[in-house]
């Protein structure tokens, strides 16, 4: 836990002269929430570290405010950007608790969109539906999800461009009723702010969500295995290990996501062998994943061609 | 005369923080918000006109602050009312109804008595503004359209 310090300011036009910032950092209860999220999610330390800032200047301007200096509310709308199955989603979920805890946002709810909620079908659709939206996620946070599909460079037609001003509008202007995260792939953002300029410059915080690597990944599996009351046992660790850097090499790699994915996979071989068996299963058997389970995956298939690594293996 | 119906109408009337407190209770206890708007204010008269959908499934009332704003820009000198819905079973009803704009003057009702058989007499109230169509009945001076 990294206590938070602030120089004192140079003069305190009210009577608190000096404030304890560790005494407003119990108070606001931050602390447990870093915590959970140093806890459960693996990794992603330039992201930890950005919301622990995030957290400590939020702190700061609330000290400030006690000692009477001006604390303009900041802007925190943020962009998430990173490969596929890094977290982003799961931080914004986050985001929209630590954000409420501090303050910052009056009621902490998460409002997910894609483009689907926000651009409509036709002339005069697009304005109503992207309004509604805000206003669900004021006093929250409003997450919009693939936020490149937003703006089709290819149709100049296209009413995404009609959503993005509205969203511009507001998020200069209510900046204290909500809160946008823009999340999205590493390549296609990038795009989509080189062509949208005033997004990036209404955009406080750029979070780059890292891949996972192999120890990481082997650690989520064992979470995502643990939360489900599933365990692996030392052979099938191995193999996962295995499987790891195998499904790193092919095509449609995505992180925590295939992970999860092969977790579903490898229970569902396990309920089959378990059925399968002859005779009475016991506790560990119900809640052990073999070798087997995971070694039966076509990531494990030696004369695999390598474009066949979708997620959809058997 | 000042129009008393709803919540709250015989207090002075809300300022917008206090209105925006009542719709925080409001959704708090999860009600839907609407908001009508009418210039015949007859006290018979429910279906005022509705200022877009009601608002559903929103947590904060900043949303429902920018619909009043904008239902008060676009119809200066009517009556605006907030209604807060309560869908639970039991009661599917309006739980909540306050006005939120009122016209800068309002003329007020008169009583009307009509004479029938055996000399009884029937009475009936009639908004004074209502003499004129709508869309013209609060302006001092006929609106320039």
């Amino acid at each position: 836990m990294s206590h938070v310090t602030a120089e004192k300011p140079p003069q305190a036009t009210t009577e608190p002269r000096t404030i304890d910032l560790r005494a407003l950092y119990a108070q606001t209860d931050i602390g447990s929430l870093l915590a959970e999220l140093d806890h459960e999610l693996v990794g992603l330390a330039p992201v930890k570290r950005r919301i622990r800032e995030i957290a400590s200047f939020l702190l700061v301007a609330r000290a400030r405010e006690q000692m009477g200096f001006s604390s303009a509310p900041p802007t925190l709308h943020m962009a998430f950007t990173g490969n596929p199955g890094t977290g982003k989603t799961t931080v914004a979920l986050r985001m929209a608790g630590i954000l409420h805890r501090l303050g910052y946002v009056r009621k902490g709810h998460l409002v997910s969109v894609t483009r689907d909620d926000l651009v409509g079908q036709y002339i005069g659709h697009t304005a109503p539906k992207t309004k509604e939206v805000l206003k669900r996620a004021m006093g929250g946070v409003l997450f919009i999800d693939e936020a490149y599909y937003l703006y089709r460079p290819e149709n100049e037609k296209d009413y995404g461009q009609e959503a993005i001003e509205i969203l511009l509008q507001v998020m200069e202007n209510q900046r204290d009723d909500l809160t946008v995260i823009l999340a999205g792939y590493t390549d296609r953002m990038e795009t989509f702010f080189q062509s949208n300029p005033g997004f990036r410059s209404r955009i406080a915080h750029h979070i780059d969500f890292p891949d996972y690597d192999d120890g990481e990944l082997l650690l989520i599996a064992e979470k995502l295995a643990g939360n489900a009351e599933y365990r692996l046992s030392d052979s099938a660790r191995e193999a996962l290990r295995e499987y790891i850097s195998r499904r790193r090499q092919q095509p449609n790699f995505a992180n925590a996501r295939s992970l999860r994915n092969a977790f579903d996979r490898a229970r569902l071989r396990q309920a089959m062998r378990l059925t399968q068996r002859e005779g009475a299963i016991n506790v560990d058997d119900l809640v052990t994943l073999e070798a087997s389970d995971i070694r039966a995956s076509r990531v494990f298939d030696q004369d695999e061609s390598p474009d066949n690594g979708t997620d959809r293996q058997r | 005369m000042r129009l008393t119906q709803g919540t709250f109408s015989f207090l002075p009337d809300l300022t917008d923080e206090q209105i925006s407190k009542q719709v925080e209770y409001a959704l708090g206890k999860g009600w839907a918000i609407g908001i009508e708007y009418t210039d015949d204010p007859h006290p018979r008269n429910t279906y005022w006109n509705m200022w877009g959908q009601p608002l559903f499934e929103l947590r904060d009332a900043a949303g429902v602050m920018q619909e009043v704003h904008a239902c008060r820009a676009a119809n200066a000198e009517h009556y605006i009312r907030i209604n807060a819905f309560d869908s639970e079973r039991g009661f599917e009803t309006v739980r909540l109804s306050f006005i939120v704009q009122r016209p800068s003057v309002e003329p007020g009702f008169q009583l009307q008595r009509t004479e029938e058989k055996g000399r009884n007499i029937r009475y009936t109230i009639r908004a004074y503004a209502t003499d004129r169509p709508a869309g013209h009945r609060y302006f001092a001076t006929d609106r320039k359209t």
